[in-house]
């Protein structure tokens, strides 16, 4: 199949039954709890966020991102602890600054940064997590399938 | 080649009311390396454990993936199971399809439930493909402890270790332990003799056998880490020879030098060689060297001429001497806010204007006045006394945003005590608010008003001055809406508890933090209020912040226990989440060292046979690191992982999206 009609079905797809694929790197003391408690008290989301636990946000390589973006992630979300909260003290400070950097390295190179989104979640703040969820789900959607590196791949 | 066993727990019906456990079991077995999958009601129970077992034998498992519940809920539980199965427990990985799949995905035709839980398995999966068995990283403990400073906070974590079987090493910066708490006269809310209760344990630290006392010395360096720490500590030179000076005392009687008492914060002279007070511990003097006439001057030595054991020596130096401990507890304490703050009370213009720690000498038995109130300026006994709250606390232009808790306490015992001394004397209190929230505190001050007659006044003061002897305080009294002037013959002000001056410069030599107040900060203000981010140093009493006595108590002992947890074998058990450099691509551009927030990383030297440095290094001491990654991704040339969460584990989860 040639490139351009594959573009053309995922063209269809975006207005009816596009369903983004989100990938999520957390840091495990914060966030990662976070969406446990809204578990736990039984929340409901959009299924379409797939978890990367990770010690911290800290721990995250901008090179994570670019990664599941060529694996075929519409979108991004990374999430840690509230600033001043972390649980290694100032991981969170870290992954902050590089996602600056990153960002406008992504806008760069001609990614919509809408695709990355950077959040703090407590473990407390399941609504929070929820919301984030869904909010980043239908924005994705908005934005349609990220075809810029699957066309690559051919 | 490995050889996983995936199981997937029902959990009753929590994840099979949504997800189609017996379809994720059997796509599983689909994937290479999977040569075992199963779906069970519950995996947690023993049955389910007891089958995990049996199955990681009858298939000679190398892995085990549980899908079931969040790891921070049964990943121990089912690590465990592995461990006792006979393969390394750091080969289970979970995958969590309940708090983050079925509980919150409702779709009761399971597709929804069911396409997550088959791409969370299938990640976690190819995760566990590229697990490494991992050891739980042992370090070595030095039993021994340090206590930066003597107060009481010090000096009950002292005595706890001590008793708990283990060396401590106690060092205090002024000639005698004791501090703060020394100088008070009675304590709230009992009324006990402060030094009737402290001095006991003074003598019973100085008595320990597991107790060293180092006075008058100085922490310089402190290097090392958990368990292995180097310490410098500097004794400096008290001119007195501590094995032969018996306390008799008189060098100091005939000592013709006097200086302004700093136990006695100004309202007594001292000799130049002298004990802080008469209960010191050790009971030995120290010459007080730049007023000293003969090591100035080398004109007087009447100590030596008169001391009978021959202890005085004036060629005594500093001896800088180097410890090994395993452990360090912090309990610097407090000051009070310099006088300079407090231009408009009249502090240190006007001489009956005095705070809080100068009462307590004037009430104290032993102080300079030998328990009566007599005010400063001309020894007489004063008919009424202001006491002025909130000098610099919750004043945020002026002094400290913060409460210095204490003072609303003491202030009414002050005027208890005031009136148990002078009983037609009258107290007067400007407050802002009466904090006695503690056992027993509400009742305390509601007896100094009502039973001791104290004048509870809610205003600010706006000026204090002298006029004929008296000290005029002008302020308002907001609860009657009115300006009052009242002629006192003295002013206490309740001064702001402050942090010690080099508590920023002692932090930065420990490596721990502080506030802006130069208060220590505490790892977690609720969960771990004696820990610190630095391992093995932990902290009591009110070099974290304002308390009072049973709170230092309490955090002195608190301190200890941790102390003897970690001092109670001979290593330490960590866990193997650490960071491990590659020698090899590792470049010495120390970015890790700048990104670690434990100072986890040292740069190390790499040496030919003939000694010089061929190459630098970082390295990672498994002791301080925590795990946290911040390191790893900071590594330009991706020479350094952190176990368990590893570049290529990751790398496959992304890849089995």
């Amino acid at each position: 199949m040639s490139q351009e009609n594959t573009e053309e079905t995922q063209a269809t797809e975006t207005t009816e039954t596009f369903e983004p694929k989100i990938m999520a790197f957390v840091c495990n003391w914060c966030t990662y709890a976070g969406a446990d408690l809204a578990g736990t008290s039984r929340m409901e989301y959009r299924p379409n966020v797939r978890i990367i636990k990770l010690p911290c946000t800290g721990r995250i390589d901008p090179l994570f991102i670019i990664k599941a973006f060529e694996n075929g992630a519409d979108g991004v979300l990374v999430s840690g602890c509230h600033p001043g909260d972390c649980h290694y003290t100032a991981g969170n400070y870290h992954a902050k600054r590089r996602w600056i950097a990153f960002r406008s390295l992504m806008e760069f190179t001609g990614i919509d940064t809408r695709r990355l989104q950077f959040s703090w979640i407590s473990a407390s703040e399941a609504l929070k997590w929820v919301d984030l969820i869904n909010n980043v789900t239908d924005e994705i959607k908005a934005l349609g399938p990220f075809m810029d590196f699957k066309n690559l791949k051919g | 080649m490995s050889r996983i066993g995936v199981f997937i727990c029902q959990c009753g019906t929590n994840i099979a009311d949504t997800v189609d456990t017996e379809k994720v079991a059997e796509e599983m077995k689909k994937i290479p390396g999977v040569v075992h999958t199963q779906d069970y009601k519950f995996m947690c129970s023993s049955p389910g454990q007891k089958m995990l077992k049996e199955a990681v034998k009858k298939h000679r498992l190398d892995g085990m993936i549980v899908s079931a519940c969040s790891p921070h809920m049964h990943e121990k539980t089912f690590r465990r199971a592995c461990e006792s199965a006979g393969i390394n427990p750091y080969m289970c990985e979970i995958a969590n399809i309940r708090e983050q799949c079925s509980w919150v995905h409702h779709d009761k035709t399971k597709e929804t439930g069911t396409v997550k839980s088959l791409d969370l398995t299938r990640m976690t999966i190819e995760r566990l493909k590229k697990n490494q068995p991992l050891k739980p990283n042992k370090i070595p403990v030095n039993k021994r402890a340090l206590i930066i400073g003597g107060g009481i906070a010090g000096i009950q974590a002292a005595l706890d270790i001590a008793d708990g079987g283990r060396e401590v090493l106690l060092v205090e910066k002024t000639p005698s332990i004791g501090g703060n708490m020394a100088k008070l006269s009675e304590t709230f809310p009992t009324m006990d003799c402060s030094q009737c209760i402290l001095t006991p344990k003074m003598v019973e630290a100085e008595l320990h056998e597991n107790i060293t006392l180092m006075t008058y010395s100085e922490v310089e360096k402190i290097e090392g880490f958990i368990g292995n720490f180097r310490v410098t500590i500097r004794k400096k030179a008290r001119y007195v020879n501590e094995e032969l000076c018996t306390g008799c005392g008189d060098c100091w009687d005939k000592c013709p030098f006097k200086q302004d008492s700093e136990f006695e914060h100004g309202l007594k002279k001292r000799k130049v060689i002298y004990t802080p007070f008469p209960q010191s511990v050790p009971n030995i003097p120290v010459i007080d060297a730049p007023n000293c006439a003969m090591l100035q001057k080398g004109k007087c030595g009447v100590c030596a001429k008169v001391c009978g054991p021959k202890a005085v020596d004036f060629e005594q130096k500093d001896i800088v001497v180097e410890e090994k401990v395993g452990a360090i507890v912090v309990a610097t304490g407090y000051d009070l806010m310099p006088n300079e703050h407090f231009g408009e009370y009249g502090y240190g213009r006007i001489k009956d204007v005095i705070n809080g720690l100068q009462f307590e000498r004037l009430a104290s038995s032993s102080g300079p006045t030998g328990g009566k109130i007599l005010r400063p300026s001309d020894g007489k006994e004063p008919q009424s006394i202001v006491f002025i709250q909130c000098a610099g606390s919750r004043d945020e232009k002026k002094g400290v945003s913060y409460c210095s808790k204490i003072c609303c306490m003491y202030t009414a015992k002050h005027t208890m005590l005031y009136r148990h001394k002078v009983h037609d004397g009258q107290s007067y209190v400007f407050y802002m608010d009466i904090r006695s929230g503690g056992k027993r505190y509400e009742e305390f001050v509601r007896g100094a008003i009502e039973k001791d007659g104290a004048m509870y006044l809610r205003g600010r003061v706006s000026r204090v001055y002298e006029k004929d002897g008296k000290v005029i305080v002008q302020g308002a009294d907001t609860l009657s809406d009115s300006q009052v002037e009242i002629e006192a013959d003295m002013v206490v002000l309740a001064t702001a508890l402050v942090s010690r001056p080099g508590a920023d410069t002692l932090a930065q030599k420990l490596g721990i933090g502080y506030d802006k107040h130069k208060f220590y900060n505490e790892y977690h203000p609720k969960l771990k209020p004696v820990e610190t981010v630095t391992a093995g140093i932990f902290l009591a009493g009110t070099c974290l912040g304002p308390m009072d006595v049973p709170e230092s108590v309490a955090q002195g002992s608190a301190a200890a226990s941790k102390v003897l947890v970690l001092t109670s074998s001979d290593e330490m058990i960590k866990d193997p989440t650490t960071a491990i450099v590659n020698d090899f691509t590792c470049n010495a551009c120390w970015d890790c060292v700048v990104a670690c927030p434990y100072s986890a990383i040292e740069k190390t030297d790499i040496k030919d046979r003939e000694g010089n440095v061929i190459r630098r290094l970082a390295h990672v001491n498994d002791g301080v690191c925590t795990g946290c990654g911040t390191c790893v991704a900071a590594c330009r040339s991706k020479a350094i992982d952190l176990k368990g969460y590893t570049d290529e584990q990751v790398y496959a989860a992304i890849n089995a999206f």
